[in-house]
């Protein structure tokens, strides 16, 4: 179920300050960047579109997801996957674990379900690791592991919060390669948030503020 | 959707339960004394030991609450931050779950003429081959209560402080104070203490109250001619003929008056404190000189009230397992377990029943208290500077002034007697200990786990039950600990709901202190002390295991 992310004339205002305005539509398989600096409103742009809104914050306009007007659903309604800046992988689960918290529950059965995940594992070069404590893993390890969880979850379109700026310079560039390259496979719409130029450039989209204001990529 | 409707009313149930059983139970206590005339008050008025046992009820609550304090903050200023301090830590929880009544019994075990402490020191030192016969225990000035009191509130403060500590900035604070010039002590007081004792202000407050009006520690350690005010008051609700009620109920009327008035001396005191300190500040006090006399200070009380504590529970426990022990031997001719297997039958059906009452009181309010907290993650909901006097609210009005009225209420809808109401009574000072220790915790988890579940589709609950409660597993199984041994060590409410006729480890300790039987009441206060380590226990345990393979679980150093 794929299709363009639509934000009709989103607008995000505090204390009647607009903080966010954004009429654009994401197709699939596209990486649309918002910049700009910290505490310029990226954030709240992101919870716009998840529905983890504070009550401070007004919100007009629509976001409709695959053909479905996603704007007064709950989170957990709205099939729209996240990628912190930190794996944010539960520490208490093993790396199987966090796979199948994610994995619906339309996959039934004990074996469909660890075949699902040792499949989504090998296919990241990650086979065996299903029994694995998350803490032992290595940087770049813990951010495969959490963009599979995300991508298990069968989400219609994937924001991503700075997921690259707590990785080491060329850790970087590999990981970055491997979220975008499965977006593109996968055919999902996504927005990514940075102040990062270089990240903004490895998307290849088109780059906005959160205003809406274009800017050169 | 009728769970979340009642899940948002939980805050609201949770307070309703906390205040209609005091101020009901209040009203029903006091407005007695003014019944036939106000005969009650004028019983109260023409008895002769009033003045002396109010006296007794401020001087020791007072004094012994000061004391708390000042032991709670001394090692906080001078030890924070390092490896002692830490190791102090450890010891806390072990020593905040001893029920009152053992503490005091440990003590009174210490102290008293044919005591420990008398023991060792006989007959080389003292010259003593007999009990001497000195007035040690229940002395007329309350030393020994105040001692008892101090030592068991320690602790309690001492924890309260440790998690407001973080709150208060207080390492980059005392490091600017001290790379200014001062002393630690000096930079602890004018940097840290205004912000810590802002939040200290409450337990406290709790602490003051408790001190002036414990029942069974005053009856085991304090003075007997007269009793204090709240130990009379205990007594004459006992009284078979109705007029003891009466005076009883004026007895209590008063024994909210001295609270009040206490908490109001202390509140001048308070102002007196903050315009001091201001002043110190002011003329640029260093006070590099008070540090060291203030680290010997806060190591020998710490020393005395720890050891005071241990070694008292440690006689307790010997007395259980002594044959012949004669004065003036150190240690016992013998060991044995006779009294261990005389009593136990009654041990281990008093125990089950004590541990029945505190499992169910302690399952209702954790439930109360997750829902609470969850509601307040879930509907955004910020809790007012209210809900915190309402939180302390069972802790701040004297136990003797609305207990009556809950027993009064019980009789009437005919639940007196029974276990569940004892139960329901300990849920209203259960609650708030546990909330207290869990919500830090619980409000301190990273939010962004639950905007991760929900991102992966998984519904408020599925969140609660299984990403934030099993990471919340160690705050919550030690919550549940402490709230055990609340219930545990609750006399008190024991004894006036259960109407004499429910009886728990600490009744049975309290009812056998004033017989001479030390070693059953070493065995059962030895008991009563054992529940909640075991609770503890399970709650460092537990999670050890359960977490075993889980680096990212580990508690941090």
């Amino acid at each position: 179920m794929s299709g363009p992310l639509h934000l009709q004339d989103l607008r995000v205002t505090r204390d009647g300050q607009p903080i966010v305005a954004l009429n654009l539509t994401v197709g699939p398989g596209e990486v649309l960047t918002i910049m700009g600096p910290s505490g310029a409103g990226k954030s709240t742009a992101l919870a716009a579109i998840l529905g983890t809104l504070a009550p401070a914050f007004r919100l007009s306009g629509h976001i409709v997801l695959a053909g479905r007007d996603i704007t007064a659903l709950p989170p957990h309604l709205r099939r729209v996957g996240l990628l912190f800046q930190d794996d944010v992988l539960f520490p208490h689960l093993s790396v199987g674990g966090n796979l199948a918290f994610a994995l619906p529950p339309d996959i039934k059965g004990r074996a469909a379900r660890t075949a699902r995940i040792a499949a989504a594992l090998q296919a990241a070069d990650l086979s065996g690791f299903a029994d694995c404590d998350p803490a032992t893993l290595s940087g770049g390890q813990r951010a495969r592991v959490a963009l599979l969880r995300t991508l298990l979850a069968a989400p219609c379109a994937l924001l991503l919060d700075e997921p690259f700026s707590r990785l080491d310079a060329d850790l970087r560039a590999q990981v970055r390669g491997f979220v975008l390259d499965r977006i593109r496979r996968e055919g999902l719409p996504a927005i990514l948030v940075t102040h990062d130029a270089e990240d903004a450039r490895a998307a290849a989209g088109r780059v906005v503020t959160p205003l809406g204001l274009p800017l050169a990529p | 959707m009728i769970m979340a409707g009642l899940l948002r009313q939980a805050p609201r149930i949770t307070l309703a339960l906390l205040t209609v059983p005091v101020l009901a139970g209040l009203a029903g206590t006091v407005i007695p004394a003014f019944a036939n005339d106000a005969k009650g008050i004028q019983a109260l008025l023409q008895w002769p030991g009033l003045p002396r046992a109010a006296g007794i009820s401020l001087v020791t609550g007072l004094g012994s609450a000061a004391l708390s304090l000042a032991i709670t903050l001394l090692p906080v200023a001078s030890l924070w931050g390092t490896r002692a301090f830490a190791a102090v830590q450890h010891l806390l929880a072990p020593l905040l779950s001893v029920p009152h009544a053992a503490a005091a019994l440990g003590l009174a075990f210490l102290i008293a003429p044919s005591g420990w402490i008398a023991r060792v020191l006989s007959p080389w030192a003292t010259g003593w081959t007999q009990p001497p016969d000195l007035l040690l225990l229940n002395d007329p000035f309350g030393l020994a209560l105040t001692l008892g009191l101090v030592a068991k509130e320690v602790p309690f403060l001492f924890l309260m402080a440790l998690a407001a500590l973080p709150q208060t900035d207080a390492a980059r604070r005392m490091q600017v104070a001290q790379s200014l010039g001062a002393g630690r002590v000096a930079s602890f007081a004018v940097s840290v203490l205004p912000s810590l004792y802002r939040q200290l202000r409450l337990p406290f407050y709790a602490v003051l109250a408790y001190s002036m009006t414990a029942v069974e520690m005053a009856m085991i350690l304090g003075p007997t001619r007269p009793y204090t005010l709240s130990a009379q008051v205990v007594i004459w609700m006992a009284d078979p003929q109705l007029t003891g009620r009466a005076t009883a109920a004026a007895g209590a009327l008063v024994q909210v008056g001295l609270v009040l008035g206490a908490l109001g001396l202390w509140h001048l005191a308070e102002r007196l404190a903050k315009s001091a300190l201001i002043g110190l500040a002011h003329r640029g006090m260093r006070g590099q000189g008070a540090d060291g006399p203030a680290n010997v200070i806060a190591a020998l009380l710490g020393g005395l009230i720890g050891g005071g504590l241990v070694f008292g529970l440690a006689g307790l426990a010997l007395w259980s397992f002594a044959g012949l022990w004669s004065f003036p031997d150190a240690v016992p001719a013998s060991l044995n377990l006779n009294t261990w297997t005389r009593a136990a039958p009654d041990l281990a059906q008093t125990a089950t029943l004590t541990l029945g009452i505190a499992a169910l009181a302690t399952l209702l309010a954790l439930a109360l208290v997750l829902a609470c907290l969850e509601a307040e993650h879930r509907f955004d909901l910020v809790p007012g500077a209210g809900a915190l006097w309402v939180l302390y609210l069972p802790l701040l009005v004297p136990q003797v002034a609305f207990l009556p009225g809950v027993q009064v209420a019980a009789l009437r809808a005919g639940m007196a007697g029974h276990w569940l109401a004892v139960a329901a009574a300990h849920l209203v000072f259960v609650l708030p200990y546990l909330f207290l220790s869990l919500a830090p915790a619980y409000r301190a988890w990273d939010r962004r786990i639950a905007v991760a579940g929900a991102a992966l589709g998984a519904t408020p609950a599925r969140v609660f039950w299984h990403l934030r409660l099993p990471m919340l597993l160690r705050p919550v199984l030690t919550a549940s600990a402490v709230g055990l041994a609340v219930s545990v060590g609750q006399y008190l409410p024991t004894l006036l709901v259960g109407g004499g006729r429910v009886e728990t480890l600490t009744t049975e300790a309290v009812a056998l202190a004033s017989g001479g039987n030390r070693r059953l009441i070493g065995a059962y206060a030895l008991l009563q002390m054992l529940l909640p380590a075991l609770g503890f226990a399970c709650a460092l345990l537990l999670p050890a295991w359960a977490f075993r393979h889980r680096r990212g679980m580990a508690v941090a150093a």
